[in-house]
């Protein structure tokens, strides 16, 4: 809301008013946010008012030019060039002289300009500093001002523009009364409302209305004003102030309406009375109603659109946007001007149905004070009646019953305690009285002080002594309270689950990955390109039903994705050995969908009720998942470098488990997008947990990344909070050192046979170790042969070698039993 | 050569006299000097200190002497053979640090080689922003809460005390989960583990929670629709808005340093009342010392204390939540909030495993 400090102050009692900056400190500290303080101007030099007195129309340009004869002063005419159009002779315009400087340093002069000598300029409002129109020069409206006139005084240069953002609770701050009376209480002035001006007693009816919808609309109150001038201008002083508040001129009536949203915070609308049918409805729209308003659209109404109707049926969206078929026109003179009080919350729909923002329901769904209506009527009417020479007729109609704003009481320190402060006596009713409350201070039974406030009508905000609270302490500022740290409570530190956790963030990071972020969002069709089947689990996803980018309109079930894309803006940019990963939560649809249950606010769920809540949640587990491409180890002058290989993957995966206190176990896979013959399952126990291993060359080459990019993805949240971490016992007595070779088919996976040697060796094998994997023509077709050292220990005695070769020997016949493994010749 | 019996007179002995002797050690000490490194000194060695030597050969005489003359002969000749051991331990002892340190200066290297074998890898500076966060507010007793990224429309409005059409609601431009009607969305802030953490915990409760939150800001420098905010929540007997302020500062000082501190404006949230921005005061600022909007706070509101079953005559507690991404470019001078979310390694890898 921006308003012009001039207007701010007019029902201030200030014995000198505050500069701008001072005000708009005022209002930070009481909680009205500054957007902005702007100086109009700032404009220097000769800057009068004229009269265009003969307009030449240049026809030799490519567009319109005028060369205008202009009275600048008593029996001065100046010759002026200019390229607006909106002007005839004998209007009334702000004339730049030669030696003005108007913002941004824009100097006049005289000059050759289309051919012509040119003796200053006619100003468009904008260039000016006063609003931001520049649809043609400011043409003021007759009488207000003689040619010579001192422009700088007339346009008011010398003001400020505030803009200001009340939060949405404030409704009453959307309006200069508002914001005059927040001042009021931050600098302690008086302050004369405007909204509580007297009316006249009607006598009868402005026009037949009635409410059918009451949950709708609480109260509709509507007044006419018959022989309206249609050819009456909006005075320049309204125009001005609509101007600086960012609003456009655009006919009396109209701009009536506008100014009086303005001032008091009641959004108007004005029908054409002669177009309207019979008495007025209002009620919810019903099925298949349309309505063309005021823009010339066409809407097709909701069944929760709050209307109004005549006999032809509905003119006018509520709150929102009038009607077309009863617009104010250019001819209209018999006006019916209405201002009611609309439900809030159907407003607030209506908006968002119909994508229709507007001044108006801005101020509806933040609650305008209901027992404003007749006010402004009454100011609107009389605007009419000066300005247009209306009729105001006697009757008004006001039809419904407004809520007002209930009394709430609490103890009289409880500002004190919620503040920790303790403030001066009568600080609390003071206060609350000054923003409106009829305030009232008891004794309780138990001897304890309460006061009661009754809000103003305007404060339908009011509604619990902590909203009461928030008034005493923002009004006697947050600065005044102190800084107090709580008493420690006796905290139990990370959970096991959170330090495991971190602990494989940094591993990672150690291990030489780079960690990146990549948004959640996920175009379904790089499942397409990982080649997964129809039915595949990760094609069950969430969708958002907004998405910024059309096509990433789903919630990633994997983070390969995400991964996968920064991988490739780091090669588009030149990187080429990466290595980057990820720990992201995932969304997991449930295979049963729960509905969301629809629950209260107004006390706790019950514990079925908070598992049925909880239950309608998506699956949501934590993953980690890594991409490496190029060189895993670097070449350079100590000698060649290593490229990633799946080996990594796995490796890296392994480590996450190790760094999460699990030992992952490793069996053959083939799981798209991994490449089947070189993707390993991770498991914990016989429990899956993730895939690691080189990407398929199909989805290498969909998706442009390097040949061989590996990677590997686990369920951190899948990975069990093993806390039997036993210390082992260390012997002191020398080891055996055993070598083995075991040579066994090719299609026997090492970790089959490591298992079973580590399982038959004994209690004496201390370390099992594969340190060489052979293959070639000795072994025969489809052999390899692994070579293990073994290293035996006891615990309590120096082994001999007979008993290790025994405890070998065992577990080599355990394997040659169990995978035909046989010793190497 | 004498026989053994022979009467003896050590004078014509002339292997034993004192000039002989004195002699032969002048000479050992010649030769071991002369040697130039241990191999030379081994070499010259024997002819000293070995038995064919003239000091040991010497002290084969001694027999034939008469017994008196014996002892007088034997010292003489232990001293002198002292004397060339002590040469040479002594010339061996220079010889072997001159040989250590030739050894030592032959194999040295050019260290600044560089070694760049393993690319290092490194922490978001987000995820490190986070837990250093955390660490502060653990070591004041809280505790760390999480919740999960898409939120029932319970509790991130309803139990919050956002009305069903409240302009608040809109406030937050919200990711809507499909279909339209599911009561779902990505969460627009991490204040739903606010209510998720009163139903969850006994009283009091002490928690902070970092976490990812989503609202439909396009990405520019300085606005991203995914984003991170960190919030905290006390709820106990007796809390005030100055315990507020006294840990809003506490945090500041941890975060910006000790000359740190923090202000608050009146503000509006529907899930505290009275409500707050905080700003805080950061010394680096560019430009000059001055106050950086911080976060939003407050003291929970009642209906959302109601909501969780916390009954509000008893309890009172506070809020707070700021956005860790402002957080961190401010305090790290962060021009363009892109760089955060494109995941380009070069930005990331600055930051280390610890920033």
């Amino acid at each position: 809301m921006r308003v012009p400090v001039s207007w701010l102050v007019e029902h201030l009692g200030f014995d000198e008013v505050p500069t701008p900056d001072e005000l708009a400190e005022a209002f930070t500290r009481i909680g009205i946010e500054v957007e902005e303080v702007s100086p109009l101007g700032p404009v220097t030099g000769p800057i009068v008012a004229g009269r265009v007195v003969e307009i030449e129309e240049l026809t030799e340009f490519k567009k319109p030019i005028r060369y205008c004869k202009v009275e600048v002063g008593p029996e001065q005419v100046n010759q002026i060039i200019c390229g607006a159009t909106n002007f005839v002779e004998g209007d009334s315009v702000v004339v730049a002289l030669p030696g003005a400087v108007l913002p941004g340093g824009f100097s006049i002069a005289e000059r050759k300009t289309y051919g012509r000598v040119s003796q200053g300029m006619l100003c468009a409002a904008d260039e000016l500093g006063i609003g931001d129109d520049h649809s043609g020069i400011l043409v003021l409206p007759t009488g207000t001002a003689q040619p010579g006139d001192d422009a700088m005084e007339l346009l008011g240069l010398n003001d400020t523009v505030i803009e200001l953002a009340p939060t949405p609770d404030r409704g009453y701050a959307f309006s200069v009364r508002g914001l005059a009376r927040e001042i009021a209480c931050a600098l302690e002035v008086p302050f004369g409302d405007p909204g509580l001006a007297e009316i006249p007693e009607p006598e009868g009816e402005a026009w037949p209305v009635h409410i059918e919808d009451r949950d709708g609309c609480s109260r509709f109150v509507a007044r006419r004003v018959t022989g309206v001038d249609p050819t009456a201008p909006t005075p320049w002083w309204m125009r001005r102030r609509l101007m600086l508040a960012g609003m456009r001129s655009i006919s009396l009536p109209v701009d009536v309406t506008n100014y009086v949203m303005l001032e008091l915070g009641q959004p108007l609308h004005a029908f054409d009375a002669s177009s309207l049918s019979g008495p007025l409805t209002v009620r919810r729209a019903l099925v298949g109603e349309k309505l063309t308003t005021l823009d010339d659209s066409v809407r097709a109404l909701d069944v929760d659109d709050i209307v109004i109707a005549d006999d032809s049926g509905v003119v006018s969206l509520a709150g929102v946007m009038g009607g077309a078929s009863t617009e104010v026109q250019d001819n209209s003179s018999d006006i019916l001007l209405e201002a009611a009080n609309w439900d809030p919350a159907s407003i607030a729909r209506t908006v968002r149905r119909h994508k229709l923002p507007s001044e108006a329901a801005k101020r509806f769904e933040r609650t305008v004070d209901p027992a404003l209506a007749p006010v402004a009527l009454e100011r609107a009417a009389k605007l009419l009646n000066h300005y247009a020479e209306g009729s105001i007729k006697p009757g008004r109609t006001d039809v419904g019953v407004p809520a007002l704003p209930e009394a709430v009481s609490m103890p009289i320190d409880l500002p004190d305690r919620i503040a920790g402060v303790r403030y001066a006596r009568g600080v609390t009713a003071r206060r609350l009285g000054q923003i409106g409350c009829q305030v009232s201070v008891t004794t309780s039974e138990e001897g304890q002080t309460i006061v009661t406030a009754v809000p103003p009508t305007w404060r339908a905000d009011l509604v619990q002594p902590a909203d009461l609270v928030e008034e005493v302490l923002r009004l006697e500022g947050y600065d005044t309270i102190p800084s107090v740290l709580p008493p420690a409570p006796a905290g139990r530190g990370l959970t096991e689950q959170q330090r495991r956790r971190r602990t494989v963030w940094r591993t990672l990071a150690e291990d030489g990955f780079v960690e990146v972020k990549p948004f959640p969002f996920i175009d379904p069709s790089v499942f397409d390109a990982f080649g997964l089947a129809a039915d595949d689990i990760r094609r069950n996803t969430v969708g958002v039903l907004n998405p910024l980018e059309a096509d990433k309109n789903v919630l990633a079930t994997t983070l390969l994705p995400g991964l996968l894309e920064t991988l490739q803006r780091n090669l588009a940019r030149g990187a080429k050995d990466v290595a980057l990963y990820n720990v992201a939560q995932v969304t997991l649809p449930r295979a049963q969908q729960v509905p969301v249950p629809s629950l209260g606010v107004d006390r706790r769920p019950t514990e079925a009720e908070l598992a049925s809540l909880l239950a309608s949640l998506p699956h949501q587990p934590l993953h980690v998942a890594g991409v490496l491409t190029g060189h895993r180890e670097r070449a350079g002058w100590w000698g060649k470098g290593r490229i990633a290989t799946w080996s990594d993957a796995v490796e890296a995966a392994r480590r996450v488990g190790a760094a999460y206190g699990v030992t992952l176990r490793v069996v053959a896979s083939d799981l798209l997008p991994w490449h089947p013959g070189r993707c390993a399952e991770l498991r914990v126990g016989d429990w899956p947990v993730g895939h690691a291993g080189e990407l398929h060359p199909k989805v290498v080459e969909a998706l442009g990344l390097p040949k061989r990019t590996v990677a590997f993805e686990l369920d951190l949240d899948a990975l069990p909070l093993d806390d039997h971490r036993p210390a082992p016992v260390v012997s002191a007595y020398p080891p055996v050192l055993l070598d083995v070779a075991l040579v066994v088919d090719d299609s026997v996976p090492v970790q089959s046979v490591s298992e079973v040697l580590g399982a038959s060796a004994g209690d004496l094998l201390e370390d099992l170790r594969l340190f060489d994997v052979y293959t070639g023509e000795q072994l025969g077709e489809g052999k390899k042969s692994l070579a293990y050292s073994l290293r035996f220990r006891a615990p309590d005695r120096t082994l001999t070698v007979e008993e290790a070769t025994t405890a070998r020997d065992a577990a080599v016949a355990a394997a040659g039993e169990r995978l035909g493994a046989a010793l190497r010749a | 050569m004498s026989g053994a019996n022979d009467p003896y007179d050590p004078k014509q002995v002339a292997a034993l006299s004192a000039e002989n002797l004195d002699a032969a050690v002048q000479k050992a000490r010649e030769a071991f000097a002369g040697a130039t490194d241990l191999e030379a000194l081994a070499a010259v060695k024997p002819g000293h200190l070995g038995d064919r030597s003239p000091v040991l050969l010497a002290r084969r005489e001694i027999g034939a002497l008469p017994p008196k003359a014996k002892a007088e002969a034997g010292k003489r000749v232990n001293e002198a053979q002292s004397a060339i051991r002590t040469a040479f331990d002594e010339r061996f002892a220079v010889l072997q640090v001159e040989r250590d340190e030739r050894v030592l200066r032959e194999e040295s290297v050019d260290v600044t080689l560089p070694w760049d074998r393993f690319p290092r890898g490194a922490r978001h500076p987000i995820t490190t922003l986070a837990e250093r966060i955390g660490d502060v507010f653990v070591a004041m007793g809280y505790e760390i809460a999480e919740g999960p990224e898409l939120e029932t429309e319970w509790f991130n409005f309803d139990a919050l005390n956002f009305g069903k059409d409240h302009p608040a609601r809109s406030m937050q431009d919200t990711f809507y989960i499909a279909p339209g009607d599911s009561q779902l969305v990505l969460r627009t802030h991490t204040s739903p583990v606010q209510a998720r953490t009163l139903l969850d915990r006994d009283l009091p409760v002490y928690v902070v929670c970092p976490g990812r939150t989503f609202r439909t800001d396009e990405l520019d420098a300085t606005h991203t629709p995914v984003f991170h905010q960190v919030e905290g929540l006390a709820v106990d007997k007796g809390l005030t808005m100055g315990h507020l302020k006294g840990t809003l500062d506490a945090f500041a000082r941890s975060m910006f340093g000790e000359d740190s501190k923090t202000r608050l404006r009146p503000s509006f949230f529907p899930f505290t009342e009275p409500s707050a921005e905080v700003d805080v005061w950061f010394p680096e600022k560019k430009g000059g010392a001055g106050w950086v909007e911080w976060g939003g706070c407050g003291m929970v509101n009642p209906n959302v204390l109601r909501a969780c079953g916390v009954d509000p005559d008893v309890y009172s507690g506070f809020a707070f939540g700021m956005g860790l991404e402002r957080t961190l470019q401010f305090r790290n001078g962060l021009p363009d909030m892109r760089d955060m979310v494109e995941g380009d390694v070069r930005f990331t890898q600055p930051f280390g495993t610890e920033a």
